[in-house]
């Protein structure tokens, strides 16, 4: 029993979420929702360190879905990198849910916060989906999953904006999912398979074929639309922004990654990383948009007066970070990139959190209704300092240990625009933090703010574990370094 | 002849492109959401015309059947058109709530009635 149980983790990693969601709708009520989802994320994150173990010990796990053997029937696959991003997943849910508790009531109108923890746990299975299969069309439904559930997640918010913003956003990601489809029935015209190891074999023989480089493009630009590369952002702002507090925290620090790693599994798996180093003009064209997202991003959100939508440009320079990694295709830039990914989402989940803290209280998110905030909120402001040194890149922060590998291997490949360019957007980072930390702490506090205390404990824990994690892994990062080492070599085992 | 062979995939690129059009160039919420249903609706026909085998009938197994069309993008394209109906049900929900939220349906008027440039 044990044993039969054990080796159907891959399975229920996806399939506990997606049974659990519909519970949440019969039970209706909001801590009964909430107790479901929570306890489910944790079991999610147990199974995601199990098979995180289990793949650190006896090397890549298959799991034939149905027992219809790969390639006819579809296959989980699980090797380095995607249990690490399952783990990521799973550790940003588990710290987001205890805090949502105080949070989504005083964002959520309550007779529809039941929807949140049911869209939520959707959203959880879409993204674990994305991670776990070996699947071209699987991860094709799974991304409309968590597509589809972001939308209704972001349009919950009381603030009428959010309906707005959630609108243009699934009129963006459904094209940007019908672009991938597109190119995955090119890439099934030519080969006809969809298991990404079959397709792996065939694929890079086939580079001159037009119709699988048609193929290419349809599938990057697709998933560049769901990652939010430059210059395809412009759903992510206003997203993220007037989205809840709680789910800006869940989907900043979660669903732009997991496109990320999608991209990086077609690009570097299905085919097999030689398209970037050929000279085809992949490489230039995506280090260019990287580039121009790390500068963009970063002077954009100089300019912001809401500190919601302030972080949300800034993920867009962040995300650049990752890709510029990517594209490199090496073993260090690689792991810059995942380690990136990994340091950002917890420190952008943070800070997100951090703002929902101020949006508790003080029902409003604009820099100058914080003005003489850290007096009145000291512990959630002390939070909004430490995070802000992490996407500075300030040493002993996770930031400074992805940035400082992210040099090194611009520094390997000799591209030295690339490492004037990482300061710069540090530079950047800095004045955007400081004109949030200024207003808190250097500003007196309006005449006639109300009287406000801080936030409750419930929130202020999860915050500050979040925001603790991200130090922990700039101290010591051998643990997220070798295994993110491990995932680079993984993805980039069609090139060496 | 070949561009008779191949009329099938002619019509895909010209449903994708009107569809494509109509999101970028309409304002009309419901539009949008018409324009991207022109657009999936041409992936659909794209995925079913390769799968398309010439004198090829339904994959059973009965007597007399030796070429038969390939199920596989069939099924695909089943749950493609799932995707489909979910996504459209609920950009038209949003599209109910935002004409309660703010009385039109035009995109480019929200920004002016939240004061935003």
């Amino acid at each position: 029993m044990a044993a039969a149980f054990s080796s159907h983790l891959p399975a229920l990693q996806v399939v506990l979420a997606l049974l659990a969601a519909p519970l949440c709708v019969v039970l209706r009520r909001p801590g009964a929702a909430w107790m479901i989802a929570t306890v489910i994320t944790w079991a999610l994150l147990a199974i995601a360190m199990v098979l995180l173990g289990r793949v650190l010990e006896t090397g890549t796990i298959t799991y034939a879905l149905g027992s219809w053997p790969a390639p006819w029937g579809i296959e989980y696959r699980i090797d380095l990198a995607n249990a690490f991003v399952l783990v990521l997943v799973t550790l940003i849910g588990s710290v987001v849910m205890p805090y949502a508790r105080a949070s989504i009531p005083a964002e959520i109108e309550e007779p529809r916060i039941y929807l949140f923890y049911c869209m939520y746990l959707l959203n959880l299975a879409g993204l674990l989906g994305i991670a776990i299969t070996g699947d071209v069309f699987n991860l094709f439904v799974f991304l409309e999953i968590s597509s589809l559930s972001s939308y209704v997640m972001i349009s919950l918010s009381r603030d009428r904006r959010a309906l707005v913003a959630a609108y243009r956003y699934l009129i963006m990601g459904t094209i940007g999912a019908t672009f991938y489809i597109i190119g995955v029935g090119m890439m099934y015209q030519v080969t006809g398979t969809l298991n990404m190891v079959d397709l792996a074999t065939l694929i890079p023989n086939l580079t001159d074929n037009r119709t699988v480089m048609v193929a290419l493009a349809f599938l990057c630009v697709g998933l560049s639309l769901k990652l939010a590369l430059f210059p395809l952002h412009l759903w992510l702002p206003n997203a993220y922004a007037y989205a809840p507090s709680a789910v800006s925290a869940f989907l900043a620090s979660t669903g732009t990654k997991v496109a990320v790693y999608a991209l990086a599994r077609i690009l570097f798996t299905v085919f097999g990383g030689s398209v970037l180093i050929d000279d085809f003009g992949l490489q230039e064209l995506l280090v260019v948009l990287a580039v121009a997202a790390m500068i963009g991003g970063s002077a954009v959100a100089i300019y912001q007066s809401n500190v919601k939508r302030l972080l949300a440009y800034s993920s867009i320079a962040q995300i650049g970070y990752m890709i510029l990694g990517l594209s490199m295709a090496s073993v260090i830039g690689m792991t810059a990139g995942l380690v990136h990914l990994f340091n950002h989402a917890l420190m952008k989940g943070g800070l997100f959190m951090v703002m929902g803290c101020v949006f508790f209280r003080l029902s409003s998110v604009q820099v100058e209704d914080m003005e003489g905030l850290a007096k009145r909120m000291p512990l959630t402001m002390a939070a909004f300092v430490a995070g802000g040194f992490g996407l500075i890149g300030m040493p002993l922060t996770a930031g400074f240990i992805s940035k400082w590998h992210l040099i090194q291997a611009a520094l390997e490949k000799g591209w030295w625009g690339a490492v004037a360019v990482i300061l710069v957007s540090s530079l950047l980072a800095v004045i955007y933090i400081w004109r949030v930390v200024e207003a808190a702490y250097f500003k007196p506090p309006p005449k006639g703010a109300a009287e406000i205390s801080e936030a409750p404990l419930s929130m202020l824990v999860p915050m500050w574990v979040m925001i603790g994690m991200s130090y922990y892994f700039g101290i010591d990062a051998t643990l997220t370094l070798d295994i993110t080492t491990g995932a680079a070599e993984t993805l980039l085992g069609g090139i060496q | 002849m070949e561009l008779i062979g191949l009329i099938n995939y002619w019509i895909v690129i010209v449903l994708m492109m009107t569809g494509f059009y109509i999101v970028i160039a309409h304002d009309n919420l419901v539009k949008k959401i018409v324009g991207l249903n022109i657009f999936q609706v041409s992936v659909f026909v794209f995925y079913i015309t390769m799968a398309k085998v010439k004198g090829g009938t339904a994959p059973i197994l009965a007597e007399g059947i030796t070429t038969y069309s390939n199920p596989l993008p069939h099924v695909l394209i089943l749950t493609a058109i799932v995707v489909g109906v979910a996504t459209t049900a609920l950009g038209l929900a949003l599209v109910v709530r935002i004409r309660d939220a703010y009385g039109t349906i035009e995109d480019n008027d929200f920004e002016n009635q939240d004061g935003e440039p």
